[in-house]
């Protein structure tokens, strides 16, 4: 009968449906995950997108210093580095993505705010950025009250260029773009006067070749950015752990050697390794 | 229960839709003239305007709307210099690219609905003006479109309506109409099915009586045959 | 079909083409010559940032894998979407007013709504209420989004596939004493379904588009996406952009392509009915009907 071939047929595609969306979420599931290792597996949330902190390199594997400070902190926790599974953490999802368990620590340019602790714990503070702005190397722009009437970048989801708008800059234009990248590229062609956030990562953009000598920093310090290693709500034993393991990065030297490597080339002056618990408002 | 709606005035719900109202309005305008000369070159006795109305409808067609949207800002403003005589006004700079891009994109799906009115047209009009000693443009002008648009009326409905919803892409270079606003609202208000509810609604009275309008135009217009 | 709007050229008109040819031309060479003129002034065709492009990594580490993303969400929403269109199109032709009318109201809302509206609200949807992890997330909500509006356009494909068969067969069906049932799943569906082919390739198309929605507002790694991670590396916005424009435009030219001759077959086939839904008869901006009775009937284009 054609009926049952009929329904045989959508019965099929149902199952295609049931079966397909099965190995979608399989298949992301381990999405990113490094080569075989033995043992369990540590899921880390990073930046895939910003080099110098948090970046996918053309070989597949990972580079910055966000990488480097949680590589050592795995091992600390006894994991090797083929056991640690990167995962992109978008700023807007990290929270979340502890909060589920979707990974076990984040380190993606992770700044401590009061209401961000309400949310999760962070252990750390590993590194001490500041809001700064980046301009072309021959830019008159020094002070955040000189962006009046000008055009600043600003990237869907942060808040930094409208902080400054609204702190220093009331008449200051905002341009939103989809991703740091390309307000650099706005920036190069003169469509924007200076682009804002926190220092690290501007370094990290303008130690890149294709821009190498074209961009500054202003030098502000505009806030502070506790970077902290963000970690699910009430897991104490975690933290503390985390903790230990930064405070012997630092003094075994293994995180100055760590900022040399990631931010040496950008010219980038760092504060001392912050003590641990101790945050700068 | 809809107190979240005060704490929004820059846009406010009602100036949000009313961007996507222009958008729309502007977009459909342009995409209309554009489109038209395309359909117009595609069926002109010149090879290379035909050639050239065909590869720019193929061309369009299959690239997403996305991606022509954010160029108008990476390509046009960035590299380009297109700042649209808004360089130091940025909010109207970038509703004015996101036009530019809504009617580059609609213009190709407008130009089809044209083309395929115009061979709605029975032969013998067209054989009949030329008869009378018209030529290309006057055929075209006198005869030929004036019946075609009243039979792609349907069609170009279809065409405003989908224009309509996609006016939303604007948000992806930061123009702040609906979706704009729906994506704030909804990453930081708690009720999330209210705001949904809101700006379908919103789309459903954009949409709706357009659709009614239009189709009751369409069948009026109707060239009895 | 078209040529009935000129003369066959004469000596006269073939001058005045052939100055309209190269007059044209001129304009669109000066053009290309400004775009040209530009890229280069702006250092954007410098070797460098269009060499990762010549190099496999590029490919298979940032591009490929966005690809197969942008696949893989359009061909889920597509396996889901397709079932439940057509549960949808054929309700909504149900004699049982009951059933009818909620049908058409469903297919309505979800057409009237722009897709990225559904999507932003899924993500939401699912990041409050559900337990799908962050990373699967924007793949589900893109999902979710795009099924949810072409399951309404599906439905129309399938019920203009329906109505566009020959009143013969669902005569000839009762004839012989079949019920609704019988004659929809025995002798309509199977025919619209061939009917139907190039009209859902060509959907394929629209949804692979919308993809790139979720790539830019949800964050969705598809290509448009990846497109940007692989900028963060090489300093390459604008290559990289035009780049990822050639690919969707070679995916949806061939997509489009297999409709057309998928149409073309069809219609020359001698054992169909003689009806085919065309690739143009339905895409994103010509979804059928609109609260009313034009557009996709019998027949399909206008």
């Amino acid at each position: 009968m054609k009926l049952r071939k009929v329904t045989a047929a959508s019965a099929a595609v149902f199952a295609l449906a049931l079966t397909a969306t099965a190995c979608g979420g399989d298949d992301s599931g381990d999405g990113g995950s490094s080569s075989s290792g033995g043992g369990e597996k540590i899921k880390i949330g990073i930046k895939y997108d910003q080099p110098g902190l948090g970046l996918k390199t053309p070989d597949g594997s990972f580079s910055g210093f966000d990488v480097d400070v949680a590589t050592y902190v795995a091992k600390e926790l006894g994991y090797e580095p083929n056991q640690i599974e990167w995962v992109e953490t978008k700023s807007a999802d990290r929270e979340n993505a502890l909060s589920r368990g979707d990974v076990k620590l984040i380190a993606a340019t992770y700044s401590i705010t009061d209401e961000r602790k309400q949310k999760v714990d962070f252990a750390g503070p590993y590194l001490l950025a500041h809001q700064d702005l980046l301009v072309k190397s021959d830019s008159d722009i020094t002070e955040a009250t000189d962006l009046n009437d000008k055009k600043l970048c600003s990237v869907t989801g942060s808040t930094s260029a409208q902080n400054v708008k609204n702190d220093f800059a009331p008449k200051a234009q905002l341009s939103n773009r989809g991703g740091y990248s390309e307000c650099l590229s706005a920036l190069q062609n003169g469509q924007v006067d200076a682009l804002t956030t926190d220092d690290s990562i501007l370094a990290g953009y303008a130690a890149q070749d294709e821009y190498k000598g074209k961009f500054k920093l202003a030098g502000l310090k505009l806030s502070n950015e506790n970077y902290g290693i963000g970690v699910k709500k009430g897991d104490t034993a975690t933290v503390d752990k985390v903790n230990k393991a930064l405070e012997k990065m630092v003094s075994d030297g293994a995180w100055q050697k760590a900022v040399e490597e990631n931010f040496g080339p950008a010219n980038y002056k760092n504060e001392q390794a912050p003590k641990i618990g101790q945050i700068v408002k | 229960m809809f107190d979240f709606l005060s704490n929004y005035d820059d846009p406010s719900l009602l100036g949000a839709f009313w961007v996507t109202v222009q958008l729309t309005v502007f977009s459909a305008v342009g995409s209309l003239v554009w489109g038209t000369l395309l359909a117009a070159m595609r069926v002109s006795p010149v090879p290379l305007m035909r050639g050239f109305g065909t590869a720019y409808v193929n061309l369009v067609r299959n690239i997403p709307l996305t991606v022509i949207i954010v160029f108008t800002s990476l390509g046009l403003a960035d590299i380009f210099g297109v700042t649209m005589g808004a360089r130091d006004d940025f909010d109207l700079m970038y509703f004015r690219l996101a036009v530019l891009g809504l009617v580059a994109y609609t213009a190709a799906f407008v130009c089809e609905a044209i083309r395929s009115g115009i061979n709605t047209v029975p032969v013998g009009q067209a054989e009949a003006a030329r008869a009378l000693g018209l030529n290309f443009g006057q055929v075209l002008r006198l005869v030929v479109l004036p019946q075609a648009f009243r039979s792609v009326i349907g069609p170009l409905a279809n065409v405003l309506i989908a224009l309509t919803k996609n006016t939303t892409v604007a948000a992806t270079i930061g123009v702040a109409e609906a979706a704009f606003l729906m994506k704030g609202m909804i990453e930081n208000e708690a009720q999330t099915l209210l705001i949904g509810a809101v700006f379908a609604f919103g789309f459903v009275v954009l949409t709706l009586p357009t659709g009614l309008f239009l189709n009751w135009l369409s069948k009026r217009l109707a060239v009895k045959r | 079909m078209t040529s009935v709007l000129y003369d066959t050229p004469g000596p006269k008109a073939k001058r005045r083409n052939l100055l309209l040819s190269v007059l044209f031309f001129a304009l669109l060479a000066l053009a290309l010559w400004w775009v040209w003129g530009v890229m280069d002034d702006k250092g954007q065709l410098e070797w460098s940032l269009w060499k990762p492009f010549t190099t496999s990594e590029a490919w298979t580490t940032y591009l490929l894998p966005g690809l197969a993303d942008t696949l893989k969400a359009a061909s889920l929403a597509m396996v889901i979407a397709l079932p439940l269109g057509a549960v949808l199109g054929i309700a909504r032709m149900s004699d049982h007013r009951w059933v009818r009318v909620p049908a058409g109201a469903v297919v309505e809302f979800f057409r009237a709504i722009p897709v990225l509206l559904l999507m932003l609200f899924a993500n939401e949807f699912f990041a409050r209420s559900t337990g799908v992890t962050s990373e699967d997330r924007p793949l589900y909500a893109v999902v979710t989004g795009l099924v949810l509006y072409n399951a309404s356009v599906l439905a129309e494909v399938v019920r203009a596939g329906i109505l566009s068969l020959p009143k013969g067969q669902s005569e000839a069906a009762q004839a012989i004493g079949l019920r609704k049932s019988q004659t929809m799943g025995s002798i309509l569906l199977p025919q619209a379904v061939t009917v139907m082919l190039p009209a859902i390739v060509s959907q394929l198309v629209v949804i692979v588009k919308d993809t790139a929605l979720g790539g830019v507002m949800l964050g969705f790694t598809e290509l448009l996406n990846s497109r940007a991670t692989l900028a963060a590396n090489y300093a390459n916005v604008i290559p990289s952009f035009i780049v990822v424009a050639v690919v969707f435009i070679v995916l949806n030219f061939l997509l489009t392509s297999f409709a057309s001759w998928l149409e073309g077959r069809l219609r020359r086939s001698k054992r169909s009915t003689g009806a085919v839904l065309g690739a143009d008869d339905v895409d994103d901006l010509n979804v059928g009907k609109v609260g009313g009775t034009y557009g996709t009937g019998a027949g399909g284009t206008v």
